[in-house]
């Protein structure tokens, strides 16, 4: 056992406080900055909620021109693409996840597959967006032209499927996770009960994991919601409410980022701050329900 | 106990040299503030004119040590940081309104020094050169024209098969200059255009899907079968697109170029050169062309500028107007005909230093 001086206690006692209070400091100033976040979002939209009100969650016209602003084609674009996205990226990150979770633990394979799955994420989503362009519209438009819809290519469609794979990393990294940290003796149980794989995932994996998924899912849906760059350049930028999946439309996101440079009218760049802060609402919104959610589905 | 420690020092070492950074960074601002050594300029605004002012602030660079820090963020932005003193001068391809005029600190003074024309661009199979009226163009863009054989496009191109397909309309989806010239030149020749959607740099677009700027519009139009944009001048040409002949007021079916666009400013310009050439009298000249500005404010003596920093912008500008020419044509911008320039001259000998001339 060393033995500690007076001076060493005193120095071991200087930066055990010293680091808490460092810690203490960054944790507090993430929170003070998020809530100023808001206060600055609510301060600037006050000019436009104070002229548009309520009209602004489900007016449908969005004209700079006239200063009328409506945000519910935006708030309809988000979601329409954020909930399309996920449902093509649920299957593939699952069967990814278990993949790399239960099937290849270890080895070369599963350390190439993992690697190539978190460089989806780490890839500029410019890039996404030019991939989009020129491969993706393409295929879709002589998709549209076959179908008879009117042959655009972007639209809901193009931009939900380069979501669903800008998302699809998220979302498998914390399902690996999860399944991994299933117990062994409860699989192994299963196994000399004489179950089969599937069955072992069926009964074991998926029902232990499932609020860990779903936690994945949802910090998938947080990122596709967010998402600028790539959806702008495919989403078609109309400011209507989208009716099918090959109709063009525009996000929250998208709208801010197109027209925030140029908006020099006092009401309109309000309304693009008003637009922020809708968003903002919206995310929390999800993330209370989500968190809800995966609160029933936990196993305590 | 020992990563504790250092995980300490690494964070008091960071802030050291965060602050140590600030400190030599005011250091340099100081400098520059008087001026001492080497003259840097600093402006932002319109992208319109980038790849001109780039070429002339190099070519002004090397005659003569200025440096110009050019910021392209576009008109609006250009406008704000003006307002907020924060550049020695600004940029814009629309003339500032009275109600921006208004609210800006001083009395800001316009100079036209060059222009630029937007082209409507469009992908049918052979690239064949159409004609279109000023009439068609409203009404393809507010959707009333959906087809590419309609009688009315067929009737002013006899000689063009025109396909049975429909068209697509491509627009900015972005605030920007280029929108607010094609819809300002639209709402003077359409009423209904006029009446809704009206004249602005974004737009409550009729039809159609939106592309994020010039690059973005005629890239999407490339791809797209049956499609119709408008774009600038240059990027049409860049990319070997072909645009369309349009109806002046005149009567004269003109084709946007170096010269018919120069052509459009043959008109009566007023003092301020606040004006817009869109559906232009000239009977030569393009209908959807317009000035790029230079703006900045008639006293000069305002913030920390010192007197030397006020006379090398002014002496910048004049240089830039009239050096233009040379630099602008092989980029595709048109210069200032002679009328515009003497106007870009007055306005320019019209700023002050306090109660100083500077030119």
């Amino acid at each position: 056992m060393p033995i500690t001086t007076d001076q060493q206690i005193k120095g071991i006692n200087f930066s055990e406080f010293a680091f808490r209070k460092i810690l203490f400091i960054s944790a507090i100033s993430i929170v003070i900055l998020l809530f100023c976040f808001f206060l600055t979002l609510v301060a600037s939209s006050l000019p436009s909620i104070n002229t548009i009100g309520i009209k602004f969650i489900y007016g449908v016209t969005w004209d700079p021109v006239s200063d009328k602003f409506g945000g519910f084609p935006f708030l309809a674009g988000t979601l329409f693409t954020s909930l399309l996205a996920l449902i093509i990226a649920i299957p593939f990150s699952l069967s990814v996840a278990l993949f790399l979770g239960e099937y290849f633990r270890t080895g070369l394979i599963s350390a190439i597959f993992k690697n190539i799955v978190e460089l989806l994420a780490a890839i500029p989503s410019v890039i996404y967006g030019f991939w989009g362009l020129f491969v993706l519209v393409p295929l879709i438009r002589s998709l549209e032209t076959k179908i008879g819809v009117a042959p655009y290519g972007v639209g809901i469609l193009t931009s939900s499927i380069i979501l669903s794979i800008m998302i699809v990393p998220y979302a498998v990294s914390l399902t690996v996770q999860v399944i991994t940290l299933v117990p062994a003796d409860l699989k192994e149980a299963a196994y000399s009960l004489g179950a089969t794989r599937l069955e072992v995932i069926r009964n074991i994996i998926l029902p232990y994991t499932r609020s860990g998924i779903f936690a994945g899912i949802l910090l998938a849906l947080g990122r596709a919601l967010g998402e600028t760059m790539a959806v702008t350049m495919l989403i078609g930028n109309s400011h209507i409410v989208p009716v099918s999946i090959f109709s063009p439309g525009n996000t929250m996101a998208s709208v801010i980022a197109n027209e925030f440079t140029e908006a020099t009218g006092k009401i309109y760049l309000s309304a693009l701050i008003e637009m922020g802060l809708f968003l903002f609402l919206v995310t929390t919104i999800i993330n209370i329900i989500g968190r809800s959610v995966i609160k029933r589905f936990s196993i305590s | 106990m020992k990563t504790f420690k250092s995980a300490l020092s690494i964070v008091i070492l960071t802030a050291v040299i965060i602050i140590a950074m600030a400190f030599s960074n005011t250091k340099n601002e100081n400098a520059k503030m008087t001026g001492s050594s080497d003259i840097e300029l600093t402006a932002a605004g319109a992208t319109f004119p980038y790849p001109l002012y780039s070429k002339l602030f190099y070519e002004y660079n090397k005659q003569t040590g200025v440096k110009v820090n050019y910021q392209s963020i576009g008109s609006g932005g250009g406008i704000k940081q003006l307002q907020s003193k924060t550049v020695d001068f600004g940029a814009s391809d629309a003339p500032m309104s009275d109600e921006e005029l208004q609210t800006s600190p001083g009395a800001i003074v316009h100079i036209p020094t060059c222009l630029g024309a937007v082209v409507v661009t469009y992908n049918l199979t052979g690239n064949p050169v159409l004609a279109l009226t000023s009439d068609v163009v409203a009404d393809i863009f507010l959707g009333k024209i959906t087809k590419w054989n309609d009688k009315r496009i067929q009737g002013i191109n006899p000689g063009v098969k025109l396909p049975d397909l429909a068209i697509s309309i491509i627009h900015r989806s972005d605030g920007s200059g280029t929108t607010y010239i094609f819809s300002d030149y639209l709402s003077k020749v359409s009423d209904s255009w006029k009446n809704k959607p009206g004249t602005g740099k974004s737009l409550d677009w009729p039809v159609g899907i939106g592309a994020k700027g010039n690059e973005g519009v005629s890239g999407l139009v490339k791809q797209t079968p049956g499609s119709i944009g408008y774009v600038e001048l240059i990027y049409a040409i860049q990319n070997k697109m072909p645009f369309a002949k349009l109806k002046n007021k005149s009567g004269n079916f003109v084709e946007a170029s170096l010269k018919s666009v120069s052509a459009s400013a043959d008109v009566s310009i007023p003092a301020d050169a606040r004006v817009s050439l869109t559906n232009t009298d000239a009977k030569d000249g393009y209908p959807i062309s317009s000035f790029t500005y230079i703006l900045v404010y008639k006293d000069q003596k305002y913030g920390t500028r010192s007197e030397s920093q006020a006379k090398s912008t002014i002496d910048l500008i004049w240089w830039m107007i009239h050096n233009c020419k040379q630099y602008a044509e092989p980029l595709n911008y048109s210069s200032l005909p002679v009328a515009a320039l003497k106007i870009a001259e007055a306005n320019l000998k019209s700023v002050m230093y306090g109660n100083k001339k500077l030119l």
